[in-house]
């Protein structure tokens, strides 16, 4: 026991050397990359993939500021604990300027109240949760991704001008899924308030039981159904429900379903006629979005997913935060995000002052297959601004005043 | 009507997966005792090599020899796992072996990523099966029917196996008492690894034969574990019948439970599970276990020693190189040993309950969490200090362990540890679904310290203070008559009871206190990260602890806190590397296979070896003396 314990010491020691040895490169301006590589790695490696193409991009003409960007990408297993250690470690041993990433919206708005609480600049970049900008926003948190808030408002607009009167849900059982049910209820019944609701599905987080689901929204008899299950849920729900004949002459929409992500893994059994939020980036004609995605092809021999666009747009958010703010002081770049505008390939964004959260938009079309795979035909890009409530509205639901 | 047939339809074929899974683990369990964390795994494997090999084997002909070809791959790997990995520490002791399997589990699961990639997999139909079958006005997919025909043809074959054949007899035999078959001269070495091919072919075909229901993807290991294993409880653990029984059972209140309850589908099993423990403790079809029948919980524990001079000296110099932290190293050393110092105050509460009272909870976390929760709550709702919260969150998590004890020290050995996960899951549910007052997996969000401890240091040297008088105080309880009671509960009930200790109460305070303890690692977690989740509720939660402890060594005070350390320390430098879930697996299995009692086991061989003395006996005999 008496060596042991020497040895726990040594260890200790050991462990205080490896942590002095970080690495003071002067050139370089360090952005901290914090998300869930290995647990959702079909979301994070394309979101990876773009922001190094950004980086890259960036660095080939000159960096920012003088300098070249150098970003640090950590795994959080999942685990918000554990991204608040490796945002601790970030800050204090890479000495990065400020942190970014994650997908879940849990470690999302873990890192935010970090972000808060340390006077740190925090990019989220994925997580969808409507609090991390609203009800629990603060100062140092900005979110590039358009909310579910947003998505299911847009989705809400499509839902009122169909005459379906008894409608269905199905979202797995978590925060997000319920925030998207609440956010689509809230905005439909504003537009048509003889809608509906004739049940609400949670299965769990990819548990799905897709038989008994599908046999409990069939025997609620709904005119169309509001789907929020993704990833393999999805695929479960949209196989089983095709047999079972649930979608037969039913409106149904599907929120996220039209992301590569989510839709390619479906093949030729992708849903057809679904009204879906999504990313056709095979058919966005704009000189800006056709060079991202030759660039991003030549870079990785493989095509962009949603993952990628906002993993791009999230460097190109920094670097333009830095280059106006001038310097890579927290509080200037925090100044710097308020109300910065930028021009991205999916077109131009600005970060709203009023709540951190920025303009990007979604694609809104119908889904169909193609030569085997499922895509999306008659689609629209709707503006994010469009759909984010008035500033009155704003005020009340974000108790942050800065 | 039909529409209740076909629900109950539904049901049986939900059923067929999961029963092949639970009776493959069932068997491994019943035979080898080896609580096998790694079957989740080896169902997911099936899923992708079947996958792989449908791609190259077409047709209704090809699509079988996939499955087919699939269990008997899995079965292969299920082999060389038994033989590679559990076979040099049959003898360790009792519960170790799930360690190895952990390691398993991560080396697996990167394996799967490198090979298959990381998108979903969508399965193929089956040839044949593609339609659905009109029920009155109910549509049931075909594939459902060739299911429970399946789950039907295993249980049928099974039975057969196991009840008309002399190798089936012998399995059965072992089950029940394996020194005796050993001593009849059948060769146990080849029963085990029969029965783990078995065993792991067994997940394989389920999870082979699930593809055309879903598909195969990198969380399907952990998303089967739980109902598999609440599935071989709720049917008596190595019971075949049992395993077919709870399968069609969780099944089927599972189909129901959508239709009636849609939020109930997290909980509903593991609400079930309890239910049955608590009039049932051996399952529905088990039997109750004999104490000591089942040779795997090594040779008994040389007692306790006092703690020598030299060991002062070294806590001592422990202490102060503790101390002096902040004067040489960095800010996040400080962060890194403050999460060190949490995880070791964790576990050694854990371990006050299973090393030193034999109790194998699978469901600490319960207290860790609940211990979080208690003091983000009093934070959000009555805005008190930081020093209050610290001070009332372990008294919460001791009301908590106190209910949830109460149920389960009158189980023992794998029962105890199932109803113990059972509590710790509808405790994590209460905080996942009740989302007005928790946050739901939105956590509860803020909760930072006091002006005076928010900084790196100060916060640093509150947890080196609290955390090490809580281990400190652990240590110390088991010197107490207290801990020598809990140990002597441990090592002969019967004895103990003889002499006027009443275990089960002396197993409850245990239990109570490690969780007052534990509440009080969750309490600096919670501030020290300033949010809580669900996720410090979840059985991984749990499992860090186990495997701290076990890696550590059980048999020791110390085990805990070198595992803590060990296991802290190695995964936060491995994170930083792509495939570090293999290495961190790997290196955990080589842990385990070289020092069969943790990693206080090199300590004492060092001992035995350069001086002091070896003998077990001796140093019991010097300790007495």
């Amino acid at each position: 026991m008496y060596r042991k314990l020497v040895g726990l010491t040594a260890a200790v020691a050991m462990a205080a050397n490896v942590m002095g040895t970080a690495a003071f490169a002067a050139d370089t301006i360090k952005i901290g990359d914090i998300n869930s590589y290995k647990r959702l790695p079909g979301h994070t490696i394309p979101y990876k993939n773009g922001a190094v193409l950004a980086v890259e991009t960036i660095n080939a003409k000159g960096g920012v500021l003088g300098k070249q960007l150098e970003m640090i990408s950590r795994d959080d297993q999942g685990k918000p604990g554990e991204a608040i250690k490796i945002a601790e470690e970030l800050f204090t041993s890479d000495e990065v300027v400020m942190i970014t990433g994650s997908l879940f919206s849990h470690v999302g708005l873990a890192l935010a109240s970090y972000a808060g609480q340390k006077k740190r600049l925090y990019l989220a970049a994925e997580p969808l949760a409507d609090a991390l900008v609203w009800g629990k926003g603060n100062r140092y948190t900005f979110r590039l991704r358009p909310s579910t808030h947003m998505q299911a408002s847009m989705l809400a607009e499509i839902a009122a001008e169909n005459p379906a009167k008894r409608w269905a849900t199905i979202a797995p059982n978590y925060a997000y899924g319920k925030d998207a049910v609440a956010a689509f209820k809230k905005a439909l019944m504003a537009k048509r308030p003889d809608v509906e609701f004739v049940t609400e599905q949670w299965p769990g987080l990819f548990k799905i039981d897709a038989g008994a689901e599908i046999q409990a929204l069939e025997a609620s008899k709904p005119d169309a159904i509001y789907n929020v299950t993704f990833g393999g849920d999805l695929a479960k729900f949209v196989r089983e429900g095709a047999l079972r004949g649930l979608f037969k002459d039913r409106m149904v929409l599907g929120l996220l379903t039209g992301e590569p992500e989510y839709l390619d893994p479906l093949k030729d059994e992708a849903p057809e006629g679904w009204v879906v939020t999504g990313y056709p980036w095979y058919a966005i004609e704009e000189p800006a979005h056709k060079a991202f995605v030759e660039a991003y092809q030549a870079r990785w021999d493989d095509y962009p997913r949603i993952g990628s666009l906002v993993g791009y747009n999230t460097i190109l958010s920094i670097a333009a935060a830095i280059e106006k703010a001038g310097s890579t002081e927290t509080e200037a770049m925090v100044d710097a995000m308020k109300g910065l505008t930028l021009d991205t390939p999916s077109g131009s964004i600005t970060y709203r002052a009023i709540d951190h959260q920025s303009t990007m938009g979604a694609w809104v079309g119908t889904t169909t297959v193609k030569d085997g795979k499922g895509m999306m035909v008659d689609w629209a890009y709707k503006e994010g601004a469009n759909y984010l409530p008035s500033d009155e509205e704003v005020r009340k639901l974000r108790p942050a005043t800065d | 009507m039909d529409f209740f047939i076909v629900q109950i339809l539904t049901g049986l074929s939900n059923a067929a997966a999961l029963f092949l899974v639970a009776s493959g683990l069932s068997i491994i369990f019943g035979v080898t005792r080896v609580v096998n964390f790694s079957h989740g795994s080896f169902y997911m494997l099936g899923a992708f090599i079947a996958y792989s090999l449908m791609t190259v084997l077409p047709g209704f002909i090809g699509f079988w020899a996939s499955i087919l070809l699939a269990g008997v791959a899995v079965g292969v790997i299920g082999l060389i796992v038994e033989l590679g990995v559990l076979r040099p520490i049959y003898k360790s002791p009792e519960l170790f072996q799930l360690v190895a399997t952990f390691g398993v589990i991560l080396v697996i699961q990167d394996l799967a990523l490198l090979i298959w990639g990381p998108d979903d997999l969508i399965g193929q139909r089956a040839p044949g099966f593609e339609g659905v079958v009109k029920i009155g006005d109910q549509l049931l997919p075909s594939y459902d029917l060739v299911l429970i025909f399946l789950s039907f043809l295993v249980l049928g074959g099974l039975w057969f196996l196991f009840n008309k054949t002399r190798v089936g007899i012998l399995v059965r035999a072992a089950t029940q008492d394996r020194e005796m078959v050993g001593a009849l001269g059948v060769n146990q070495s080849w029963l085990f690894s029969g029965v783990f091919f078995l065993g792991s072919a067994l997940a394989g075909i389920g999870g082979a034969a699930q593809l055309p229901k879903g598909g195969a993807d990198l969380l399907m290991d952990f998303n089967i574990l739980a109902p598999v294993f609440v599935v071989v409880v709720i049917g008596g653990m190595g019971s075949i019948p049992g395993a077919f029984v709870a399968a069609l059972l969780i099944s089927e209140l599972n189909v129901f439970g959508v239709q009636f309850l849609p939020q109930s589908t997290l909980v509903l099993m593991f609400v079930v599970m309890a239910v049955v423990l608590i009039f049932r403790p051996w399952g529905l079809f088990g039997r109750p276990e004999i104490v000591g029948s089942h040779g795997s919980q090594g040779p008994p524990e040389a007692p306790l020693r006092a703690f020598s001079g030299r060991l002062w000296l070294a806590l001592a110099a422990a202490v102060i190189a503790l101390t002096a932290v902040p004067f040489f190293g960095g800010t996040f050393l400080q962060v890194l040993l403050a999460d060190v110092i949490i995880a070791c105050l964790f576990a050694t509460s854990l371990h006050f309950i299973l090393g030193l009272g034999g109790l194998v909870s699978f469901g600490h976390a319960a207290t860790f969490g609940g211990g979080a929760y208690a003091a983000a709550l009093l934070v959000q709702f009555s805005g008190a200090s930081m020093e209050l919260a610290m001070l009332f969150a372990p008294f919460a998590a001791g009301l908590l362990a106190l209910v949830i004890g109460w149920f389960c020290v009158r189980l023992s050995g794998v029962y105890f540890a199932m109803l113990t996960l059972a509590f710790a899951q509808v405790v994590w549910s209460v905080a996942f679904q009740w989302g007005e007052v928790t946050g739901g997996d939105d956590g509860i969000l803020g909760i930072w310290p006091s002006a005076w401890a928010s900084g790196t240091t100060a916060y640093y040297y509150l947890v080196l203070t609290v955390g090490l008088s809580g281990i400190a105080t652990l240590l110390f309880m088991a010197y107490t008559p207290f801990g020598y009671a809990l140990r002597g509960g441990r090592d002969s009930a019967l004895r103990s009871e003889a002499i006027g200790i009443n275990v089960r109460l002396v197993q409850w305070s245990a239990f109570i206190f490690a969780g007052f303890m534990s509440g009080l690692a969750g309490a600096l977690f919670v501030f020290a990260k300033g949010s809580i989740f669900p996720t410090e509720l979840e059985i991984a939660r749990s499992f860090d602890a186990l495997i701290i402890v076990f890696l550590g060594g059980v048999q020791s005070l110390f085990g805990p806190l070198a595992g803590g350390v060990v296991f802290t320390l190695l995964q936060d430098w491995l994170s930083r590397f792509e495939y570090w879930r293999l290495f961190l697996g790997l290196m955990i299995i080589g842990i385990v296979i070289l020092l069969p009692n943790g990693l206080v086991g090199v300590g004492q061989w060092l001992r035995g070896r350069f001086g002091g003395p070896s003998n077990k006996l001796e140093e019991a005999q010097e300790e007495a003396g």
